[in-house]
């Protein structure tokens, strides 16, 4: 019953031993942009395959109720 | 000592013809069952003579007409296929009940194997659509307009524990489990107050606590008492307050957890009283929060949020010995305990494992990024179609080609499943006998298979016991009668 472990997303910069408050924020902000890359990317596909005409394809979409 | 989970899933799915006027939903769905011709078992009769919709679990038999189709009209809407699955036609929505499974990371695989199926009788019935036109196929449980339609789960529990014990300890577990089980909507409908995002698509539909209706007055707890099997030994628990969820690890953990707090209904584990005050208002309540911090009274006065109340179960879980169930157990406690703590922590953290975080997280994403807001048809699009079973087309499908989803199952065990049984079940033996004896099976119900033999009268064979008829029960069986004549005598024998 192979089971995967959950993926814990990385909590954002903050920085470890021996790094000056400087080289966090950069990381911090590095991380940051990364994320937003990452957004931009997932939102651009969404683009492409995302229903054109988005108020009335959900405008006809009727359903009879069911069970 | 509770008896093993047996369960299964019965999904209806949303469905339309874009671009076609005259869209008709039943004579869609018939094209659509019919177009799958995978199995060639087209001409088996699903038997209604064993079916009882209108008994109730609390001990009586509700009038109504019982629904018996003509031949014609039988064959045209039921489909049993190898897999020991039912694909038909329930009033307007194509449904898929999957096998009988023993554990829910096989409920995952077998629900899963059900999407596909459905995906490729789609594309078959489009070839038969006139040009323009095309069918597309939604796995979950509105249209926002005040329509739903269901995601049914059933477990197989011990005829003995008392129906009104069931109900006691189930309603504030069933209210607060959307949690985790939600599949999550945009904005409210059937009169609910409006909010922008929730948990669940059905919770605004439920308007009762308990009834037999599925279909108006929706209960929080369904009464149907039809076991498809031995019925002094067994009830088969028919859950309708669930959501249609697409994320493995959602599937998973829904039927998982819920499996054990029936075991530890059975045995009697939940000594604590956690009535709730108002089941019908706390579970819009606990639906329309997605920080998950809105506390619902119980019937003593106190508050707790849905989190914390889930957590009362799992304490109480983990203290259980839930070795009779199998050893599927364990996982299951730990993740439950584990999606506790992030829902309590910060609930964004669970946009791989649970969909309304999911759906949530990329419709804020899309929000932000095209300076739009909820009201936007875009947004609902979003929300539409993250169930479009498509794999190229369908959003959850696109998360999960990006390695956001964490999955439970490979595809080739979803693959298998199209066509093969599990095979700890009775499930195995209806879907051997479709597969070798197809030409010679008359009709078909979850506890009995019948034979057409020549001019011979029908043999019905019962299975009452959805533990038996397994791999291991009937593979010698099958092997050694060539025909349903020898298998007939050497059941006899």
């Amino acid at each position: 019953m192979a089971e995967t472990t959950q993926k814990q997303k990385p909590k954002g910069g903050g920085g470890g031993d021996g790094e000056s408050p400087k080289d966090g924020v950069q990381k911090l902000a590095k991380k940051g942009e990364e994320l937003k890359e990452e957004m931009d990317a997932l939102v651009d596909e969404i683009d492409e395959v995302l229903e054109e005409n988005a108020e009335e394809f959900v405008k006809n979409y009727v359903q009879r109720g069911g069970e | 000592m509770a008896i093993p989970k047996v369960m299964g899933t019965e999904i209806e799915y949303g469905i339309t013809i874009q671009n076609d006027r005259d869209f008709d939903p039943i004579s869609s769905c018939v094209l659509l069952v019919n177009a799958y011709r995978e199995d060639h078992t087209g001409t088996i009769l699903w038997d209604y003579d064993q079916e009882n919709p209108l008994a109730d679990a609390r001990g009586f038999q509700v009038d109504g007409e019982k629904y018996t189709p003509n031949q014609q009209e039988n064959i045209a809407r039921n489909k049993t296929l190898v897999n020991g699955a039912r694909y038909y036609v329930d009033h307007a929505h194509p449904e898929y009940s999957c096998p009988e499974v023993t554990n829910p990371r096989e409920l995952v695989v077998h629900e899963k194997a059900g999407e596909r199926i459905v995906e490729i009788s789609r594309r078959e019935a489009n070839a038969l659509l006139p040009p323009g036109t095309q069918m597309l196929i939604y796995k979950n449980n509105s249209d926002r307009k005040g329509n739903s339609y269901g995601c049914h789960e059933n477990y197989l529990m011990d005829r003995r524990t008392s129906f009104k014990q069931i109900v006691e300890h189930l309603m504030p577990f069933f209210v607060t489990r959307q949690v985790y089980s939600g599949a999550g909507k945009v904005g409210t409908e059937n009169r609910a107050h409006p909010c922008d995002y929730q948990l669940s698509q059905r919770a605004d539909f439920f308007e009762t606590e308990v009834a037999l209706d599925t279909m108006v007055k929706r209960p929080i707890i369904n009464t149907r008492d039809e076991p498809h099997a031995d019925r002094e030994k067994y009830r088969r628990l028919h859950v309708i307050v669930g959501d249609s969820n697409m994320a493995e690890p959602t599937i998973y953990l829904r039927n998982g957890a819920t499996a054990i707090v029936l075991a530890m209904i059975e045995d009697g584990a939940i000594g604590r009283d956690f009535t709730l005050r108002d089941p019908v208002r706390a579970i819009k309540e606990v639906s329309h929060d997605p920080r998950c911090r809105q506390t619902v009274e119980l019937s003593g006065g106190k508050r707790l949020t849905a989190v914390q109340l889930q957590r009362e179960y799992l304490e109480l879980a983990l203290r259980y010995d839930a070795s009779s169930l199998g050893d599927w157990t364990g996982p299951v406690l730990e993740r439950w305990g584990r999606v506790l703590d992030a829902l309590e922590r910060e609930p964004r953290d669970l946009a791989a494992s649970i969909d309304w975080v999911a759906k949530l997280v990329m419709i804020e994403n899309f929000m932000e990024r095209k300076g739009v807001d909820w009201q936007s048809p875009q947004v609902q699009m979003l929300d539409l179609q993250y169930h479009d079973i498509r794999l190229e087309k369908g959003l959850y499908y696109l998360l999960e080609r990006q390695g956001k989803m964490e999955r439970l199952a490979s595809e080739e065990e979803i693959k298998d499943a199209i066509s093969q049984p599990p095979e700890d079940t009775r499930a195995y033996f209806r879907g051997r006998c479709l597969r070798k004896y197809a030409d010679q099976v008359f009709g078909v119900n979850w506890d009995s298979i019948s034979f057409g033999i020549g001019d011979e009268p029908i043999k019905r064979v019962m299975m009452a016991e959805p533990l038996k008829g397994t791999k291991a029960h009937v593979e010698e069986l099958l092997a050694s009668s060539r025909d349903a004549v020898e298998l007939v005598k050497n059941l006899r024998a």
